[in-house]
């Protein structure tokens, strides 16, 4: 069908509001099963880049491939839906914000969309939502709503509605950007799990030791560009470009 | 004070006070779905929809419910609309409270945080899939109160049809002042009728309200 190799394969990805360039003509490619953390300052295009991977963004220019399909297919508005629809449930998202929905308890929350879209039943339904809840760790809370929740336990829900699609992708927003401080772990360890199930992985972080401990490679963004890219020992600790070394001078207290 | 003449008419102003009643359930009624009807349009995704909703607000918050009445009351024959008294009054303000029930149904759904819809259509959720299963259900429980406000000023709003003659609670009370010459009682009766009407609807509010939040 195309000279499509790799599992997600982001090609010449540009996005610009106005006159204003989020994104300048970035490349990516991630295998089956890779992990790759994009760092970066605020501002610098990580989370747009990674929203414009499942289209929640738009790209301007580009495109975006998973599994040999193309994501942003240019395509008439209601196909275009169907397709986009479709393609989404093979990509999880994770977002800094949780977003879980408020009038669902936890296992609705995981159950809604597999009940909608893939017509389970309610036996098959329930199965589903104790796996899924137990691997975040939250059976236990399986029939709370989200507002008797703490962030690290909204989170770790969020996580597990997200897997309850089955996706082939997972990305991960600032998933722990938003916890307080002593909440932060408890996600990263699902992340963590995820990771040794060899999910494939595309996380926009600030925590470095985190993105160093889980990380086959680490993209390095500034102003819309990848100014560095690598496997975590080389991007952290023998960085090459000085916007990488001042931006990690910064942010680097913990890895050494 | 004249209180054996109000207690001798008030059965006939409670009578008065049912047709206040069916004029305000059939108005809200009719301003529900208007409402509903008009929010859909100014959140559509075709410009043309969006200006007849904002077209359709603007029109008819921007002139007096007694001008909107009399237009179609007195109007209405003259380009072949013929209505009883009634059905005009009901028409009439059940359009014009539709117009409120839009920004107030409208408002509750852009309340709702954009990561709500984000979160569902990246599980694959259509638009569609996302407003009915995740915006509505929060968003209808924000609306309560606002609408149950909307509701509070259509009830008095329907004293306005008394200038159509429809027998309702003011246009009875006109009609008795007209026979007793005691304004004073007759418009205190009506008054304290309208108050029980709007005191047990906020109590059914409230209710509604408490009933549908998330616990």
């Amino acid at each position: 069908m195309t000279d499509q190799s790799h599992f997600v394969e982001i090609r010449h990805a540009q996005k610009s509001y106005g006159t204003l360039e989020v994104l300048k003509d970035i490349s990516l490619n991630v295998e089956r099963g890779q992990i790759v953390a994009i760092i970066g300052p605020s501002g610098s295009g990580k989370s747009t880049l990674l929203r414009a991977i499942n289209d929640l963004d738009s790209l301007t220019g580009g495109e975006v491939w998973l599994d040999g399909v193309q994501v942003n297919k240019d395509l008439p508005h209601r196909q275009y839906e169907k397709h986009i629809n479709a393609m989404r449930q093979d990509i999880g998202m994770v977002f800094q914000h949780f977003n879980l929905f408020p009038h669902l308890t936890a296992r609705e929350n995981v159950v809604m969309a597999p009940k909608m879209l893939k017509g389970l039943s309610k036996e098959a339904a329930d199965k589903l939502a104790e796996e899924q809840l137990e691997k975040v760790g939250m059976l236990d809370r399986i029939d709370y709503y989200p507002s008797r929740l703490s962030g690290g336990q909204k989170q770790r829900v969020a996580i597990a509605r997200a897997l309850a699609m089955k996706p082939k992708l997972m990305l991960f927003d600032e998933a722990t950007s938003a916890l307080d401080p002593e909440l932060v772990d408890e996600v990263n360890m699902v992340m963590k799990k995820l990771a040794e199930e060899h999910m494939t992985m595309i996380i926009v972080t600030h925590e470095m030791d985190f993105a160093a401990s889980v990380c086959d490679r680490v993209l390095f963004m500034d102003q819309g560009v990848v100014v560095e890219e690598g496997p975590p020992e080389i991007v952290f600790r023998k960085p090459t470009k000085d916007r990488t070394r001042e931006f990690l001078r910064k942010h680097l207290a913990g890895v050494a | 004070m004249d209180i054996d003449l109000m207690m001798r008419v008030y059965p006939f102003f409670l009578d008065a006070a049912w047709v206040t009643i069916q004029l305000s359930l059939l108005t809200a009624l009719l301003g529900l779905t208007c409402g509903t009807l008009g929010a859909a349009a100014r959140l559509s995704r075709l410009a043309v929809l969006r200006f007849l909703g904002a077209a359709y607000v603007s029109l008819f918050r921007g002139t007096p419910a007694l001008i909107q009445l009399f237009i179609l009351y007195f109007g209405g024959p003259q380009i072949g609309i013929q209505l009883d008294a009634f059905e005009a009054g009901v028409i009439g303000l059940g359009i014009n409270a539709g117009a409120y029930m839009t920004e107030t149904i409208r408002g509750a759904i852009i309340s709702i945080d954009k990561g709500q819809r984000e979160a569902a259509r990246t599980l694959g959720l259509s638009q569609w899939q996302a407003t009915y299963k995740v915006i509505l259900p929060q968003a209808a429980r924000l609306m309560v109160r606002p609408l149950g406000v909307n509701m509070n000023m259509l009830i008095k709003a329907t004293a306005l049809v008394a200038a159509i003659s429809v027998v309702e609670l003011t246009y009875t009370a006109q009609r008795y002042i007209g026979s007793t010459y005691k304004p004073f009682e007759m418009f205190l009766l009506a008054g304290l009728l309208y108050m029980i009407i709007i005191y047990v609807t906020g109590r059914a509010v409230a209710w509604l309200d408490r009933k549908v939040q998330i616990t």
